[in-house]
């Protein structure tokens, strides 16, 4: 679902202010469920893989070993060697570690402004008109060339490319958000709060937050996930993180010149990309169904 | 009719003006002065000065803005700093492959994708339909470049029933025209098509509970003209709204795809200009590239009105 066009995504979302329950039940519920438990347990194997990178790789990622060089898959080098001679398997565990963090980071990075924009959106009125110009005009532009020029002008670091992936997708949660307060303002129990002299910061934590959470969670999920695959692309591109960090974009760039000898340098972290994105994604589909039980029956 | 056309066509305005300003004021996000960026970093102060000058980058914000925007509603995009000549003329220079690429992957992808959801409605919660539906959801998760990969080394390499890379116009006949776009269009249309078959499973499942498919069957209609004739109609509203928003995934794997076969089309003009940091060809194809998303999405809303006459009076 991640894909979905961003202007489509969030009508659906807007719906999704249903009471959820605590978080406990919301767990074993997704627990039950044979998709999100999948998904789930696919992303922990991964990431559980990057965290323990430097244990279960047995080679140095940037060791250069010249005469080892591009040597296909086999017990020596499980995932093979790249053009300078590194264990592919080590790069790939490690490079796990930085794409990951990559779409964590810009999961949240687009989480906290997505709210901060989505919460003044929908509660003043002068402002929602200018701000949602605004987005309707950043999501005018395909995201992914959005990205591309985002990091090749300001160029650099982990954190440019990180907040050029996140700039494009948060129209995506401000709409989310703003949908949300939208409709929360005009329920009864809301304009009970504020007849009674509530004053609207109080409001805004006890009733709005905790209901724009849900929805926030799924977004963030799929954001996440399409992080990841923008990072790939940024990197084939040569518009991504500097080479000397690996990442699964990055070893997969480098492997471009020699995909016809070479094609284990692509299709491994290829995999390892399309594995971590599917998980988020089908994680992503099960939370946003238990949440909205109009879709549950269709998406 | 008219006056809906004209309202639509109003509400673009607004909407590529931001665009127009998020495009111009990209030069001045970067850290340091933008004409020793793109001259690069063996410039000389002269070669700099005179990137300066050709950018106006020495006026006052405001100023070069309105410069610029008149520029561009005269068709002026700009010249690129590495090849000099006008933006505009690259992008036009390079269009054929790229309209020959979108058109194919929107026709694959719409062929392939929407049968797919008509089946997985209709097959709901069965097994196929699942197997259906985690393909569509792992076609948007998969880089498009490995397809690309894994197809170039299946079908062309191992197979050699398709060409691996590169273009060839219509003039040069229909098959070799069409055989160097079939590998790039399954590449690209991977995702979109993902994206349609998940919307049109949806809509249709949603059309199936309604009254007039009960009504449909029980006149003893066969399923597939029921399916067909009835459901698909009045279901064909988001599907055509996915495709419509979809295209921007359509621009950006573009990029992608043109840069795996060495289709000389914009998307490879805009991963050149990446590495040549050639600003104003990344600006003009953002430009180009947003209006002719906006205009798709307009033609979408216009299409509405065909496919559900009651639009055209709510307008």
């Amino acid at each position: 679902m991640r894909s979905l066009p961003r202007a489509f995504r969030t009508d659906a979302q807007t719906s999704a202010v249903k009471p959820t329950g605590t978080f406990a039940t919301t767990l074993s519920r997704l627990w039950r469920n044979p998709t999100a438990s999948f998904g789930a347990a696919l992303l922990v194997l991964l990431a559980g893989s990057a965290v323990l990178a430097p244990l279960l790789a047995l080679h140095d990622p940037l060791a250069l070993v010249p005469a080892e060089r591009l040597r296909a898959p086999s017990h020596a080098h499980l995932f093979g060697t790249d053009m300078l001679g590194r264990d592919l398997y080590a790069r790939v565990l490690h490079g796990g570690r930085l794409s990951l963090t990559v779409g964590i980071l810009t999961a949240v990075i687009c989480s906290l402004i997505g709210l901060a924009i989505g919460l003044v959106a929908g509660f003043s009125r002068l402002a929602d008109a200018l701000i949602m110009r605004v987005m309707d005009g950043i999501m005018a532009i395909p995201g992914i060339l959005l990205a591309i020029a985002l990091a090749t002008i300001v160029g650099g670091g982990v954190s440019t490319i990180v907040l050029a992936i996140a700039v494009p997708e948060i129209p995506v949660v401000v709409r989310v958000v703003r949908g949300v307060v939208l409709t929360l303002r005009e329920q009864t129990y809301v304009e009970a709060a504020r007849s009674l002299g509530t004053r609207p910061g109080r409001i805004l934590i006890r009733h709005i937050l905790p209901n724009s959470l849900a929805p926030l969670v799924v977004q963030a999920t799929y954001i996440c996930g399409l992080a990841i695959l923008i990072e790939a692309y940024l990197s084939f591109l040569g518009a991504g993180i500097p080479p000397e960090f690996p990442s699964w974009g990055n070893i997969m760039a480098e492997g471009r010149g020699f995909v016809l000898i070479a094609e284990w340098i692509i299709l491994i972290p290829g995999a390892f990309v399309a594995a971590t994105v599917l998980a988020l994604n089908l994680l992503g589909d099960a939370l946003r169904d238990m949440l909205d039980p109009r879709t549950r029956r269709t998406l | 009719m008219l006056r809906y056309l004209v309202q639509r066509l109003m509400a673009t305005i607004p909407v590529m003006g931001v665009v127009a300003i998020i495009v111009f004021g990209l030069i001045h996000l970067s850290p340091t002065d933008p004409a020793a960026v793109i001259a690069g970093d063996y410039a000389t102060p002269a070669h700099v000065a005179e990137i300066r000058e050709q950018l106006q980058l020495d006026r006052p914000i405001p100023e070069q803005f309105l410069a610029w925007i008149g520029q561009v509603l005269s068709g002026d995009l700009g010249d690129s700093i590495f090849s000099e000549r006008p933006v505009l003329q690259l992008i036009m220079a390079r269009l054929e492959p790229t309209v020959s690429l979108a058109l194919m992957t929107i026709l694959v992808a719409v062929t392939i994708a929407v049968p797919i959801g008509v089946v997985a409605a209709w097959q709901a919660r069965t097994l196929l339909d699942r197997a259906l539906m985690l393909l569509a959801t792992l076609g948007i998760s998969v880089p498009a470049f490995w397809i690309g990969y894994l197809l170039i080394f299946s079908v062309a390499l191992d197979l050699g029933w398709l060409p691996v890379q590169g273009y060839a116009s219509l003039s040069e006949g229909l098959w070799p025209f069409l055989s160097h776009l079939i590998l790039p269009s399954v590449t690209l249309g991977t995702a979109y098509a993902a994206l349609i078959a998940r919307i049109t499973r949806a809509s249709m499942l949603e059309v199936l509970g309604q009254d007039f498919i009960r009504t449909a069957r029980a006149k003893g209609l066969p399923m597939r003209k029921v399916l067909i004739g009835h459901a698909l109609r009045a279901a064909a509203i988001p599907i055509v709204t996915v495709i419509g928003l979809g295209f921007a995934l359509l621009i950006g794997g573009v990029v992608i795809t043109e840069s795996v076969f060495a289709i000389p089309g914009i998307g490879r003009l805009t991963v050149d200009s990446i590495q040549r940091k050639d600003i104003p060809v990344i600006q003009g194809v953002l430009l180009v590239f947003s209006a002719v998303y906006v205009i798709v999405n307009l033609l979408v809303d216009l299409l509405y009105t065909l496919l559900d006459p009651r639009i055209r009076y709510a307008a």
